[in-house]
């Protein structure tokens, strides 16, 4: 438990850390989140937050979003922003292992009444049609050559194969590629651990989703409206997974070479070895940038292949192409990423790295790179909450310029794996929801006891406090009825 | 084996101490703590394939934290469930040097009651430290 005295209550959602906390922090750190969220948080996420807020060239403050929880380096909902001009870092403990996991939600025109009777038959299908679980290879033969090609083009690889639509693509953060990818950046053995993973959902908290849209959990009728949601009883695909093995071993690769550079080299001192960074404008740090961007579009062709794979089961389950069952993404969004974005400090606009680990960016409407449908209602933000308690889409909204526009990404947990696998089995978890409407296919059931939902927080109460903090707002909640795990 | 899971050191991951005499064993440990969050049941691995591997490094810490990671690598890169079938720490010079032969055989579902993917050793809370007559290393894997 949080010792909440030491935080000064900025807001009913809000939370500060003084300078005056810990030596060497050179900005506030931040907490969002109701009191009863930052109440239960691990203590470590204070002293990991205040450990960013000492990062060279943060500026304002070192942020958590209302489902943080520890995590390494920075705590899993941690926020920062470094001044590139102003010897900003770059650090992999502020993006997290697996680069770019996210989410990606992909509407039908199906009911759930249309859906329950084929609900066994399309789960079963898509758990053999999309790879999961503890080192799951892809389906599809891809030749190293044509890894490089995956890794500097992100979705559109998947596109020039005949893997998804063009308007993919627009519905996709930077539209599913990353400028400044450069495979020449990352090692043969990151190549070695993702060359055949390429659509493959792995495993952990990693999960797709059929979920339903029911009227009474509709909180905006006009923006669902506008987001695609206007059937009743709409039936919708909601998955999250990352740039799998490939990604984990970028980030372990570059965590070394920080390492060993930051004290000798540029004279950075952290009180957290998986803090190690270098500035953005460094040899290193700008061949991190570029070999982070690769895993990055690594994992957007990850999930186009993931979505072709969904739409031909949808299509062959219910006879139609998808295009005729209205497959159309919403959104894709990135959770954990560094990205070069434009901010107003003190009135000044700057160049930025925004770090955000395990949280979503959220831009407001009107804002630059949102795609034109969404210009008026802002972007969409896909917040998955735990397999048996519920998901939402949510938009990003003008106030949330405080947070460089970032939000929560998912519930969080508050119980560890080792404990939740003594709590619950498995098989008679999978029973329990049977019984409640959700048919769930797992590769392991230890992976789906520890997956249960009172290992996590609240999703309704992380979502209440991102909307009361300003920095999103709640379009409709989501039911799951199916669901695939590794 | 000489290993635990530890149940509140990281919340969304997993945790566990490991421990042994000598670094050869602390090591040893380690990497079957590692495989058998993959594959609850070691016992049903079967010594197959071989893997050689080496490794210099200063400090006996960092030379663990590369072990763990060579365990994770195979298990992407060829889809392989290894365990210590030979080690050997050794110093040279002012280094350690590390050989070992690990033995195990490519994932079946069927058959390896498979958990969870870990997806890098992290050096959250890591340590290895000699305590009295053992090494004792702490250890958080990303999930």
């Amino acid at each position: 438990m949080a010792p909440l005295k030491m935080l000064r209550k900025v807001s009913d959602v809000l939370w500060e850390i003084p300078t005056s906390f810990k030596p060497g922090m050179r900005v506030p750190a931040r907490i969002y989140g109701t009191e009863k969220l930052v109440s239960e948080m691990d203590a470590v996420v204070f002293e990991q937050v205040t450990n960013v807020a000492c990062l060279p060239g943060i500026v304002r403050y070192a942020l958590c979003m209302p489902d943080g929880h520890s995590g390494y380096g920075f705590p899993i909902g941690g926020v920062a922003a470094m001044d590139i001009a102003n010897g900003g870092v770059i650090s992999p403990g502020g993006i997290g292992f697996d680069i770019n996991c996210g989410m990606r939600l992909v509407l039908t025109n199906l009911t759930e009444r249309e859906v329950r009777p084929r609900l066994k038959e399309l789960v079963r299908m898509l758990f053999q049609r999309v790879p999961a679980g503890v080192g799951s290879a892809g389906s599809v033969p891809i030749r190293r050559k044509e890894f490089r090609e995956v890794i500097e083009k992100g979705a559109r690889w998947c596109l020039e194969r005949g893997c998804g639509w063009q308007e993919d693509l627009d519905l996709t953060e930077s539209g599913g590629c990353m400028a400044g990818a450069d495979s020449s950046a990352v090692s043969e053995r990151a190549i070695d651990r993702g060359v055949d993973q390429v659509g493959t959902l792995g495993s952990g908290n990693h999960y797709l989703e059929i979920q339903v849209a029911r009227r009474e959990n509709i909180a905006d009728e006009e923006l669902a409206r506008s987001l695609g949601i206007h059937i009743a009883d709409q039936v919708v695909v909601m998955f999250h997974c990352g740039s799998r093995g490939f990604g984990h071993q970028v980030a372990s690769d570059y965590l070394r070479i920080f390492l060993q550079v930051m004290e000798q080299k540029y004279g950075i001192h952290v009180t957290d070895r998986e803090l190690a960074c270098a500035p953005f404008d460094s040899p290193e740090g700008g061949n991190y940038f570029a070999a982070m961007q690769c895993a990055v579009n690594m994992s957007f062709a990850n999930r186009q292949a993931i979505l072709h794979g969904i739409r031909e089961v949808f299509s062959s389950v219910f006879g139609r192409p998808a295009e005729r069952l209205g497959m159309h993404m919403v959104y894709d969004v990135a959770h954990n990423t560094a990205r070069i974005e434009e901010h107003t400090v003190d009135g000044v606009r700057k160049r930025l790295l925004v770090h955000r680990k395990g949280a979503t960016r959220a831009f407001g409407p009107g804002m630059a790179e949102l795609p034109d449908r969404y210009r008026r209602t802002g972007q969409p933000v896909i917040i998955g909450g735990s397999m048996e308690t519920g998901s939402y889409l949510l938009v990003g909204v003008g106030s949330g310029a405080e947070t460089f526009y970032s939000t929560a990404h998912g519930s969080g947990r508050t119980m560890s794996r080792t404990r939740a696998r003594k709590l619950w089995h498995g098989r008679k978890l999978q029973q329990d929801m049977e019984k409640r409407g959700i048919y769930v296919l797992s590769t392991s059931w230890t992976g789906l006891a520890e997956e249960a939902r009172d290992a996590y927080k609240s999703i309704d109460e992380v979502v209440r406090a991102t909307e009361l903090a300003g920095i999103s707002r709640p379009v409709v909640r989501f039911d799951p009825i199916g669901n695939i795990k590794g | 084996m000489p290993y635990e899971y530890l149940e509140d050191v990281a919340v969304a991951d997993i945790a566990f101490r490991a421990w042994g005499p000598e670094l050869d064993d602390v090591f040893t440990a380690a990497a079957a703590a590692t495989t058998k969050i993959m594959a609850d049941d070691l016992e049903a691995i079967r010594p197959l394939e071989t893997r050689e591997v080496e490794l210099r490094q200063r400090e006996p810490d960092l030379l663990l934290f590369d072990f763990l990671q060579e365990i994770v690598y195979f298990k992407d890169a060829e889809r392989l469930l290894l365990l210590v079938d030979r080690i050997r720490v050794a110093a040279e010079g002012a280094s350690l040097l590390l050989t070992a032969t690990l033995k195990g055989e490519r994932i079946d579902p069927d058959r390896h009651s498979l958990r969870a993917d870990v997806k890098a050793v992290t050096l959250h809370g890591f340590s290895l430290v000699r305590t009295g007559p053992y090494w004792e290393a702490t250890v958080v894997l990303d999930i």
